[in-house]
């Protein structure tokens, strides 16, 4: 039992699965804000001009997406 | 439960926002800058060569203009990524915690962000780096797109299996050698994918290498300080609530006994 003595040798009991799952919706309107903030009017472009694209301008160069 | 996971997710979140707002404003902009001086420079040459040819270009509309795009339209990109990140972040350990590995929820918290960071972030930007504006044709946008966010499927996809052949392999051949061989398959994985996916080299030629360094230290160091303070703060306050619900029991405190 020596490998006991440096780690925790106990769990926080999981989150059943069925209970996370009703919650993956919110995880779809995050990614759904990222792509906002990544990728609109770039690529792909759900919302008509360039004013979303104009405004997250810089964030958008320094976060690191690909941008015109 | 996930519900109070997924709020102080978006919480951290948005506190990390703040920070990596503070330190894009600083030292991230004057690059921006820097970079929008020398793509006007080039506009200008190549308007008043079109001139002497007889060609009238039409400068392009400035939508936003350049004080609003550096502060209020930097800050809402920021937030809106830092807290949207912290959301998925709380999504990804509710499911991850208990399951993952045997450590507690600080610790798991850690390394979600630390595998976070090298798979969103740091490995997709090894192969297609930041750039600044005036980087980067604006014909190629569809692929240059395409191409990062496949890399960054695949660089996540790769950790994840890699996540599983840790757990998988760890009673067997102990959590050492485990990690090592899941670190590896990760590695090599994101190695195969960068070396068949195409190069992307647009910087113009006379672009000053140092304004491109320093952006994409820069833009690194955005990502590093947001990934930490969501690994850190929402490990620890996720630990302290743990805790303080009896939802976490560490049978026996780890101690560090030094000979």
């Amino acid at each position: 039992m020596s490998d006991r003595i440096i780690g925790p040798d106990s769990v926080s009991a999981p989150i059943p699965v069925r209970e996370i799952l009703p919650w993956i919706i919110f995880g779809l309107v995050m990614m759904l804000a990222i792509y906002f903030v990544g990728a609109e009017e770039g690529a792909t472009s759900i919302i008509k001009g360039m004013y979303v694209h104009e405004w997250v301008h810089d964030s958008r160069h320094l976060l690191g997406f690909p941008c015109h | 439960m996930v519900r109070s996971l997924l709020i102080r997710g978006m919480l951290v979140g948005f506190v990390a926002g703040l920070l990596v707002f503070g330190f894009a404003k600083v030292f991230g902009e004057p690059q921006v800058d820097h970079a929008i001086a020398f793509e006007t420079a080039m506009d200008d040459a190549k308007m008043k060569a079109d001139a002497a040819k007889g060609i009238h270009d039409m400068p392009e509309p400035e939508l936003v203009s350049r004080p609003m795009q550096a502060s209020f339209g930097l800050l809402t990109g920021v937030m809106v990524y830092s807290t949207a990140f912290g959301g998925l972040f709380a999504l990804v350990f509710a499911f991850a915690n208990g399951r993952a590995t045997n450590l507690g929820p600080r610790a798991v918290s850690a390394l979600l962000a630390l595998t976070g960071f090298i798979a969103f972030y740091m490995v997709p930007n090894l192969k297609y780096p930041a750039n600044p504006p005036s980087v980067g044709h604006p014909d190629s946008i569809t692929i240059r797109t395409e191409l990062y966010f496949a890399m960054m499927a695949l660089s996540i996809a790769a950790m994840a299996v890699a996540a599983v052949l840790r757990k998988r392999l760890a009673p067997k051949l102990g959590a050492w050698e485990a990690a090592l061989i899941g670190a590896a398959f990760y590695v090599i994985a994101v190695l195969v994918v960068a070396a068949i996916l195409p190069p992307i080299n647009e910087v113009p030629s006379d672009f000053p290498a140092v304004v491109l360094w320093h952006f994409r230290i820069d833009s690194l160091t955005m990502q590093a300080i947001m990934w930490a303070v969501l690994g850190l703060g929402f490990g620890a306050l996720t630990e302290r609530s743990f805790l303080a619900k009896g939802l976490y029991h560490p049978r026996l405190t780890p101690k560090l006994v030094w000979r």
